[in-house]
């Protein structure tokens, strides 16, 4: 399963280190990250892969948690939602 | 692979313009449901409906939080019970209301079609039965929605329907007078209904359907007037040409949800209904896409042709985002469940003659209207045939959704509740109609009925 993750908040030391860490915690292998400050605001996007198809809602739990002590928002969705958009065939 | 544009675009839809898939509705065949003893028959209802939608809910939630997309109501349309219940001994069909009621909340969605009745040409013993006890059903219950189809194209207008449901809408409001006439709100009366419409109240599930099928509605009028933020003061053919983008882009959620829901559940995908379903939520408005086009406040000149080039550029952009598309597929303008119709009524720009217009060009009709509480059956009846008038004419579905509410009059505020919203009561004609409703009858089908 394919998931994308984003995170957007006021940066400071170590977020990336801390959602790479769950992401790990919960066996969720990161394929690329982007990421910028644009106006001092933290924006990344993570594409991520799972072999485990019941990951995505415990990564979203732990994600939640992560970013409330972060004080980011952390948001881990379906990879589906964005190809079906985006991508025809 | 994905760019990062993309992605944002995706979230700051959801996000920031209300994007979001209305309505997953589970269709639900009843026909085997029938038997003779009315007891019965209503907990065959009850145990059917329960079984097939035992997983509803909880997979609709569960797409949801998976995708980040939220899909605001999951619901649930049944066969026309006068065609359920016809042989069976009931002589009022309220306690089938009751079992729907019931079963409605038992499994959790918001609300539940097909107390129905379609009279096209003529009626039935078991039509007479279902149209006497729409009142007193949507009085007594909470989630049951209900429709008649009085016309089409192919069976004319049955004017005896018409004359009858003018008088059922009074009695539905009387019923339900000190909830601002509620009842009213979950009462739709068609010309051309569709069989497989997943929006209420008007959803109930054809007799050409299948078992049960999962068809969803999409939604998302903010997000086309945001896209049409950046093509202010550009020619029309960069307007048609934006909504159908986004059109496609957001009907491509819905196809997404839909086989989803369905492969989940283990139920045929029936359709996907492309219509802009607005709600009273700021930045989720129809009349606002409208007004983003140049024109000051809906209703005023130019609305109709606003209507129509949105109306029809959604459904193009629509068509390729999914296998199969249905339903009603238009732009809806019920009035109270739109921020932009419920000001532009406030400060007179709308009203309901410039509304009969607005819905020769767009899905549906005379939606979520509330009228003053004084307005005779009649005038309610006769509204109700110029609706299915065009309908039967342009080969359409229409529909009226009036609300005569009991003790106010116009410039008051009715409040609904939810996604069923607000609005101020409506100017009707003073000028009644009465001997035109008396004479009873049918108006003939057509001469383009005749397309063999």
């Amino acid at each position: 399963m394919k998931l994308v993750v984003t995170v957007v908040g006021i940066d400071r030391v170590g977020i990336i280190a801390r959602v790479a860490t769950v992401l790990a915690e919960n066996n969720v292998n990161i394929v690329s990250i982007n990421q910028t400050i644009l106006d001092g605001i933290f924006n990344m996007i993570m594409m991520c892969e799972t072999e485990e198809p019941t990951a995505l809602q415990k990564v979203q739990e732990a994600l939640t948690v992560e970013g409330e002590q972060l004080g980011v928002q952390i948001k881990a969705q379906h990879a589906d939602i964005f190809l079906s958009m985006h991508r025809v065939g | 692979m994905l760019s990062i544009e993309n992605i944002i675009e995706t979230n700051q839809m959801i996000r920031d313009n209300k994007l979001d898939v209305r309505t997953i509705t589970m269709g639900i065949s009843l026909l085997g449901c029938a038997a003779s003893d009315g007891k019965t028959l209503c907990t065959r209802i009850y145990d059917h409906i329960t079984k097939e939608a035992e997983h509803l809910v909880a997979t609709g939630e569960a797409i949801a939080q998976e995708y980040g997309v939220p899909i605001i109501n999951k619901r649930v349309a049944v066969t026309p019970i006068s065609l359920v219940a016809a042989g069976s001994d009931l002589k009022s069909y309220v306690p089938v209301a009751e079992a729907l009621d019931k079963a409605a909340k038992a499994v959790g969605v918001n609300f539940i079609g097909g107390f129905s009745a379609l009279v096209s040409k003529g009626y039935t013993e078991g039509d007479h039965r279902l149209i006497a006890s729409i009142p007193e059903a949507l009085a007594t219950t909470d989630l049951v929605c209900s429709s008649v189809g009085i016309g089409s194209t192919k069976a004319g207008i049955n004017m005896d329907a018409v004359a009858e449901m003018g008088r059922i809408v009074k009695q539905t409001a009387e019923l339900t007078a000190d909830r601002d006439a509620f009842g009213c709100a979950k009462l739709v009366i068609f010309c051309n209904p569709v069989e497989d419409n997943p929006f209420m109240a008007g959803a109930f599930h054809g007799v050409t359907e299948g078992n049960t099928t999962i068809s969803v509605g999409v939604s998302g009028p903010g997000v086309v007037k945001h896209a049409l933020e950046a093509v202010r003061g550009r020619p029309f053919d960069e307007v048609a040409e934006t909504i159908k983008r986004t059109a496609f882009k957001i009907t491509r959620v819905g196809q997404l949800v839909a086989q989803e829901a369905s492969r989940r559940l283990g139920k045929q995908f029936g359709i996907i209904d492309l219509s802009l379903a607005p709600t009273p939520a700021v930045g989720d408005s129809v009349a606002h896409v409208l007004e983003e086009m140049g024109i000051t406040s809906c209703g005023a000149h130019g609305t109709t042709a606003a209507l129509a080039l949105l109306n029809d550029a959604v459904k193009k952009g629509g068509l390729m985002a999914s296998s199969h598309v249905g339903g009603l597929s238009g732009a809806f303008i019920p009035v109270s469940e739109d921020k932009g119709m419920i000001d532009a009524v406030s400060v007179g720009s709308l009203s309901l003659d410039k509304l009969e217009a607005m819905t020769c060009v767009c899905s549906v009709g005379l939606d979520m209207i509330a009228v003053p509480g004084d307005t005779s059956a009649a005038t309610i009846s006769a509204i109700i045939a110029d609706e299915a008038a065009i309908g039967m004419i342009n080969n359409k579905t229409t529909a009226v959704r009036l609300i005569p509410v009991p003790g106010k009059t116009v410039g008051d505020m009715v409040e609904f509740g939810g996604l069923l919203g607000y609005c101020p009561i409506i100017e009707v004609s003073p000028f009644g109609a009465e001997e035109f409703i008396q004479r009873g009858g049918r108006i003939p089908a057509p001469i383009r009925s005749l397309t063999n």
